[in-house]
């Protein structure tokens, strides 16, 4: 019971991390494979907020988000604009600056910056404390993920179907040209997407990061668990989001348990690929064109 | 007459839905060897998912099409022309990187055309010249040599077809092939489609075009929200009160 | 008025009769000009073994020719076929791996492994990625890219193969200019025969499958076929680079899937001039030099590596190759109106 109980937390885990992605792909078919950097990069900015200037936890928090949500739209607006529409290149561009942010955190002597490396590293949580339910002891952070996860599904999905801005995104998703002809900027909403995306990836890590520390390596893990949510689930579907989500969660939870956390990878990746092969526009994809066009 | 002529392309009860829209409805007709048809209908009627579902490009819902005795439903486009059912594709998109007479290179090379091979031997770029010319490319002002994309609408209908002839077909599916073209350029191609005709190739035509259509036709069948509403002789066709009212509004201009 | 305007004049240079890649030769000369920069890179390639200092760089040169197998493979897939494949790590790991196993554990002479593991490797990569072919441009990329870090945490979590401490001593050449010269001769070998190839007829059916699939499907081609042939032509020339890799280097490891082998030609392709064949060889023999060279800075290279990437695609997406070309051909220069 305690597997099933902690899968579902590993699985709402994993749907934050995917959040923000599947948001700024399903919007703008903009693949940010910057996504995991600024998920690391938020968390490291809110600690030197923390850590260096003494900020209160509040500040903190809000100043990295709107940081981030700054640096997702300058990735578009500088970067992804030029290579709009030639898929592959944008996927080596945003990679290129996810490595680059990545590897960059962890220099070290230029110039007396010391990088970041080492364990040391850990956001506060954002609730102490645990609950006792019948079944297992479970920390209260880790039901805030939940809480989040949940939270977060239900606004982007009121986002996108009542607010002005949101119903505007959603239409460029479904239909560029025709949202072009009714006068919405193309270019300013991709925007506004981008820095939802990354503000989406900071939240994920100002909730997540506690259970654990701030290390680079979660900037490639994040990523892939973003992209095994979307394809397996889907794009378009915030349903399938969630599923995806939870199986990956109770999926990994239940390798662990039997395997050890070596094999986790292995069912990620196989997942992925499986899903790929089978059915490419994912379990409840909405774009069947994904699939062979013959 | 002749002795009964078995169809060589027998359709029946082709469907198909899009979603919740009815492209196709139970529509089923016979086409004997060496004949031209002529499927018209206004916009929307079906007639490219015709296309589509009869060479492979889409699987029906419903419905089978035979070709000789031989089931084409379910076979990959690929193998519906390795049997000699061609089609042209009405948006064309040429070979952009190719020059004209390369692009012929293409069909020269599959399993079908080698099992044709003619006597030149190994030399697909002198065949590809000749047939080229056989659809009116100007040798001599070397045309053919010049890159696809920088040739007109008019030329690339043709390269369309010389695509198709490239293949020795039995059948050719021409979906408007006379659409973008001005009325000397059509005027230029009727010749060619009934060369054709007469070297008995079956030809089906979807056109809008019907007063070019009508010269080269031997029949017609007319579709009006996925269903067929007339088959027969274009004459009597286009006296049929319910053919008259698909197309209300438009002027036909016999 | 009196102002001075300027126009950029472009004159051509050299050869003075031609059109689209056909050139009247009529002298001798004109034969030198068309034929120097390229017998230029030739030779310099050629000779670069010779004049390069010292054991290590020795070693990075064997390494660059490892990179430029990669990106020529890429480039010819992407370039000239349309397959955008992003699983270079697991071509040299597939290679890599079969051809130093059968070092390791069956004790098979170089001369046999390599082949073997050029081959088998090839039909176990294109037999793999065989039902990812269908997919749409970026899934293709997207799922080749997954596949070696698939097979690695597979090794890692099985503790197959050696897992994290790999296989080794694998047995090298005896002369490591037999090797460095191994890798580029055969490299020019490929990149003269890929061309070739794709000047045949088979070479215009792979553009026509890059160009418009499905005017090639109504012209009676099994597409998937075509595009096997393409794979297999490709994975045989990142598997040997694999296989050539573990005996250069003595050791099979996990290292072989890393993600380097998959992003670097990718960059060298990008910066060298994507679709010439011959412009991701250059990218490829400027990058793991300079990586080298950078080694001192740490992960700063990386940075720049990236940095300089983005400035490429964004700036100069023609490559370097195409740019020096049109230099050569065309001189420009400001004129006064």
């Amino acid at each position: 019971m305690d597997i099933f109980i902690y899968g579902i937390v590993n699985g709402m885990t994993f749907a934050l991390m995917a959040v923000g992605f599947s948001f700024v792909y399903g919007i703008s078919r903009l693949p940010n494979f910057a996504h995991g950097a600024l998920y690391v990069v938020t968390g490291f900015i809110t600690w030197s907020f923390i850590n260096n200037t003494g900020l209160p936890y509040w500040l903190s928090v809000i100043l990295s988000l709107l940081i981030v949500f700054l640096a997702g739209v300058a990735i578009y607006q500088f970067v992804m604009i030029r290579v709009r529409g030639m898929p592959i290149s944008e996927i080596i561009v945003s990679f290129a600056i996810a490595l680059a942010i990545l590897e960059g955190l962890r220099l070290q002597g230029i110039g007396g910056f010391k990088g970041f490396i080492g364990p040391g590293y850990v956001l506060p949580r954002f609730i102490d404390g645990v609950v006792d339910t019948p079944w297992v002891t479970i920390d209260l952070q880790r039901l805030l993920i939940i809480v989040v996860g949940l939270f977060l599904m239900g606004f982007m999905w009121l986002f996108t179907h009542y607010h002005k801005i949101g119903l505007a995104l959603r239409a460029m998703a479904q239909h560029e040209r025709a949202a072009l002809m009714l006068g919405i900027n193309s270019d300013r909403m991709a925007n506004i997407a981008l820095g939802i995306g990354s503000a989406l990836a900071g939240l994920a890590a100002i909730a997540i990061m506690p259970l654990g520390n701030i290390n680079c390596e979660s900037g490639y893990s994040v990523l892939t668990n973003a992209i095994a949510v979307c394809v397996i689930g889907g794009l378009g579907s915030w349903v399938g989001t969630i599923l995806a989500a939870l199986i990956l969660g109770l999926g990994t939870t239940v390798m662990s348990a039997i395997g050890g956390t070596m094999w986790n990878n292995v069912l990620v990746f196989g997942l992925i690929i499986l899903i790929l092969i089978v059915r490419p526009s994912g379990l409840f994809g909405q774009q069947k064109e994904l699939e062979e066009r013959v | 007459m002749e002795g009964q002529k078995e169809a060589i392309i027998k359709v029946r009860n082709l469907s198909k839905s899009f979603g919740g829209v009815r492209a196709l409805n139970h529509v089923s007709f016979d086409l004997l060897e060496g004949e031209v048809m002529g499927v018209i209908g206004p916009n929307g009627s079906g007639k490219t998912t015709l296309v589509n579902l009869i060479t492979g490009f889409l699987k029906p819902d419903s419905g089978e099409v035979f070709f000789k005795q031989m089931k084409l439903t379910g076979l990959p486009p690929y193998q519906i022309a390795d049997l000699g059912v061609t089609r042209t594709f009405q948006i064309v998109r040429p070979y952009l990187s190719l020059r004209a007479f390369k692009s012929l290179i293409v069909p020269l090379w599959s399993p079908r055309a080698r099992r044709f091979a003619s006597s030149r031997g190994g030399d697909r770029d002198a065949v590809a010249i000749d047939l080229l010319e056989e659809v009116g490319f100007e040798r001599d002002a070397y045309v053919p040599y010049k890159f696809a994309s920088a040739l007109p609408l008019g030329y690339l209908k043709r390269l369309e077809l010389a695509r198709c002839l490239a293949l020795r077909p039995e059948v050719i599916v021409c979906d408007e092939v006379f659409s973008g073209l001005s009325m000397s350029e059509i005027a230029s191609m009727l010749p060619l489609i009934e060369r054709l005709h007469m070297k008995g190739v079956t030809i089906i035509m979807i056109e809008h075009r019907l007063r070019e259509l009508f010269r080269v036709a031997d029949k017609l069948i007319v579709l009006d929200f996925g269903e067929k509403i007339a088959e027969g002789e274009p004459d009597q066709v286009m006296q049929d009160e319910k053919v008259k009212r698909a197309y209300l509004g438009e002027d036909i201009g016999l | 008025m009196n102002r001075e305007e300027r126009r950029k004049e472009r004159l051509d240079r050299g050869i003075k009769a031609r059109t689209e890649g056909l050139y009247a030769i009529s002298s001798w000369r004109e034969v030198g000009y068309l034929l120097a920069p390229r017998a230029g890179l030739i030779i310099g390639l050629l000779l670069l073994p010779l004049v390069v200092p010292g054991l290590y760089w020795q070693r990075v040169l064997g390494l660059a020719g490892v990179y430029a197998m990669l990106a020529l493979s890429f480039d010819f897939l992407a370039g000239r076929v349309g397959l955008v494949c992003i699983g270079g790590a697991f071509m040299i790991g597939v290679g890599g791996y079969i051809s130093g196993g059968l070092n390791y554990y069956l004790k098979l002479p170089v001369a046999l492994t390599i082949p073997i593991g050029t081959f088998g490797g090839a039909l176990l990569c294109t037999l793999l990625w065989l039902p990812c072919l269908p997919l749409r441009g970026i899934y293709f990329a997207v799922v080749t890219f997954m596949f070696p870090f698939l097979v690695s945490s597979i090794i890692l979590a099985g503790g197959l193969l050696g897992s994290t401490e790999g296989l080794s001593p694998i047995a090298g050449f005896s002369n490591i200019w037999i090797g460095v010269y191994l890798i580029i001769s055969l490299l020019l070998l490929a990149i003269f025969g890929l061309r070739r190839l794709c000047g045949e007829d088979i070479g215009v059916v792979f553009a026509s499958v890059k160009d418009n699939d499905q005017a090639v499907l109504a012209s009676g081609i099994n597409i998937t076929r075509v595009k096997i042939y393409a794979l297999f032509l490709a994975t045989s020339i990142g598997c040997f680079a694999g296989a050539f890799l573990t005996h250069f280097s003595g050791f099979a490891g996990i290292s072989l899937f890393a993600v380097d082998f998959s992003i670097m030609p990718i960059a060298a392709c990008i910066m060298g001039g994507p679709g010439t064949m011959a412009g991701p060889v250059l990218g490829a023999f400027i990058l793991a030099p300079l990586s080298e060279f950078l080694r001192g800075f740490g992960q700063l290279r990386v940075v720049l590596y990236c940095l300089v990437l983005v400035a490429f695609i964004l700036f100069k997406p023609e490559g370097l190759l195409s740019w020096v070309a049109r230099k050569y051909h065309q001189i420009e220069r400001w004129v006064k109106v």
